[in-house]
């Protein structure tokens, strides 16, 4: 019904000008990453194991992130969803992140005895369960799954963006059709690599437990984590005057919804991760929810249910809130620190088993890493259109409206 | 119940019934008709169509409010009865949990909030649309039982403050009616 269905952007609409105040921001995390790699140098020389926790945490909020970015991206291109096509270069941009999240893995290298009770050389002799599950859980063999998984990441996620950011320069159809052939076949190798990824650096924290479930928890949640990641920055963008006419209230809304389905998602697998384990009381089970029930880490755990679901499950239910730049963006941030709040809880309690114990490296290494992350990523957009400019599906992204 | 009484109106014309050739038209025409200050009067179509009921000028439905309410109760309801059987009732020892396991009340809860949702959602549907409705002024037309086929159409109800039935059906006919029909109660 509307008049805009052949409307195309022109390039300098779809970047950032020159003297905008985003182009500093690579400059201000880049000062972030060097101010928290130092705090980390000098605080963790100290206490070198609650450095490898608070980067591990750190390490793994970004890379899922990352990872859930292209979860999003190939979605909307096995779909052919159309609605999505603005909002797809911030996808991009997030997953082409991947490389540095390798770079930035390889600290825990270091620490792997610390992090890892399976990892101490020796471990396995007095442990039956360990001595069993030895041929999997040995240290060569994990680095040579982290490579993988890392070079799978990094093929699929170049594959993706160099793609798309050829196609802003020929136009060729062809480049979607070809990416849409590859993305079934992606989603299902991504699936599998970040279900082993979580077992092997999330899970093994406690070797002796058993979830069938893990997966898919952390899938839940890196998705949750992109999605709340998507709710700031559009709307920042937006606030910023960048794509302030392209990405519409329509668009929020959309994203909006997704923030809101995928957080009840996480809670429906969360949910049935503990009630299942719960109900059937075994020790193999019930060990990681133990030290979790205990002391002050069971108020995270009421935490984590009270603001990783209830609140947000009100605040976000409302068709208004999701249409304005600035409670989207409160949703989003409010999830998206959440989804850290997660993390935290899932691998903390491994390190400090009494209850929980904040560190001022937990700062420095989300800073050191947040940095990184947040440079390298402002860097690729000041270099790039900010939408895919000449995607056959972009017409049909900017008419949207929801029904 | 008022709510679920037919509402129309009284007196010798139900109102006036207007057929447009195209979805475009009657979009356009609805601007106008919304424009000229109507309030009582509707559009019908026989597949949806974008945007229309921004055209029309419609408030947001009640609905939603409906199903938040019949979804809270449905799951506050379901955590209580399982309370009060299991913790005040009835108390057994299920597989040593204490009686008042909450989590295992959970996905009751869950499913009696999902199953008042979906009846507040159905019924409130229905209560607002004043159905079931056996009699409707419309159906006696003969061009309107193309209004689930090929035409589109816009009825403006009598008793609508603005309602006139000379200067309505001429403002129906300016706006590119095929055809406009005064319809009797």
């Amino acid at each position: 019904m509307t008049a805009e269905h052949d409307r195309a952007l022109a390039p300098e609409q779809a970047t950032i000008p020159p003297g905008h105040s985003w182009n500093r921001i690579p400059v201000i995390g880049a000062v972030c990453a060097l101010l928290g790699i130092v705090a980390c140098a000098i605080l963790g020389a100290a206490n070198p194991k609650q450095f490898y926790f608070s980067w591990l945490v750190s390490f793994l909020f970004f890379v899922s992130l990352a990872v859930g970015a292209l979860f999003f991206v190939l979605i909307q291109y096995a779909a052919q969803g159309g609605w999505g096509i603005v909002l797809r270069r911030i996808g991009e941009t997030t997953f082409a992140m991947i490389p540095v999240m390798a770079a930035l893995f390889l600290p825990l290298l270091l620490g792997l005895r610390d992090l890892y009770s399976w990892a101490v050389p020796g471990a396995a002799e007095q442990d039956a369960l360990l001595r069993w599950k030895e041929p999997y859980l040995n240290v060569p063999f994990f680095l040579i799954r982290a490579a993988l998984f890392f070079g799978i990441w990094s093929f699929i996620a170049l594959m993706y963006y160099r793609g798309s950011r050829g196609q802003d320069v020929t136009g060729d159809p062809g480049v979607s059709a070809r990416l849409r052939k590859f993305a079934g076949p992606s989603i299902i190798v991504l699936a599998l690599t970040q279900t082993l990824a979580s077992v092997d650096w999330i899970m093994s924290l406690t070797p002796h437990w058993y979830s069938t479930m893990f997966g898919v928890y952390f899938f839940a949640g890196s998705f949750v984590g992109f999605i709340a990641l998507l709710c700031v920055v559009a709307p920042a963008m937006r606030r910023a005057g960048l794509l302030d006419t392209v990405i519409s209230p329509e668009h929020l809304q959309d994203i909006g919804k997704l923030l809101f389905a995928f957080m009840v998602f996480w809670t429906y697998i969360a949910f049935s991760q503990f009630f299942l384990m719960w109900y059937g009381n075994l020790p193999e089970e019930t060990i990681w929810y133990r030290a979790r029930m205990e002391g002050s880490w069971m108020t995270v755990s009421i935490f984590l249910m009270a603001g990783h679901f209830v609140a947000p499950f009100f605040y976000l239910m409302g068709r208004a809130v999701k249409r304005r730049n600035s409670t989207l963006a409160l949703g989003g941030a409010w999830l998206l620190a959440m989804h850290f709040v997660d993390l935290y809880w899932q691998v903390m309690p491994t390190l400090h088993p009494d209850g929980i114990r904040p560190s001022v490296l937990d700062l420095a290494a989300l800073v050191a890493i947040g940095g990184c992350f947040v440079a390298a990523a402002s860097w690729l957009m000041r270099r790039q259109a900010l939408v895919p400019l000449r995607d056959p599906r972009l017409a049909e992204s900017l008419a949207f409206e929801n029904a | 119940m008022p709510l679920l009484r037919p509402q129309l109106p009284t007196g010798p014309h139900y109102g006036i019934l207007a057929e447009f050739a195209t979805p475009a038209d009657l979009f356009h025409a609805c601007e106008r008709v919304r424009d000229a200050g109507f309030t009582r009067w509707d559009a019908h179509t026989p597949f949806p169509v974008h945007g229309l009921e921004k055209a029309m000028g419609l408030r947001r439905s009640l609905l939603p409010w409906i199903v938040l309410v019949a979804g809270l109760t449905g799951a506050a309801g379901g955590f209580a009865l399982q309370w009060w059987v299991h913790a005040s009732a009835y108390p057994l020892v299920i597989s040593g949990k204490p009686y008042f396991a909450w989590p295992a009340m959970i996905p009751i809860t869950f499913e009696l909030g999902v199953l008042f949702a979906a009846f507040g959602a159905v019924l409130g549907m229905f209560g607002l649309n004043r159905l079931p409705m056996h009699y409707h002024p419309l159906f006696k037309s003969k061009v309107f039982e193309r209004v689930t086929d090929d035409a589109f159409f816009i009825s403006i109800e009598s008793w609508d403050p603005r309602f006139d039935s000379s200067a309505t059906g001429k403002l129906l006919e300016s706006l590119g009616a095929r055809s406009v029909e005064l319809l009797e109660s």
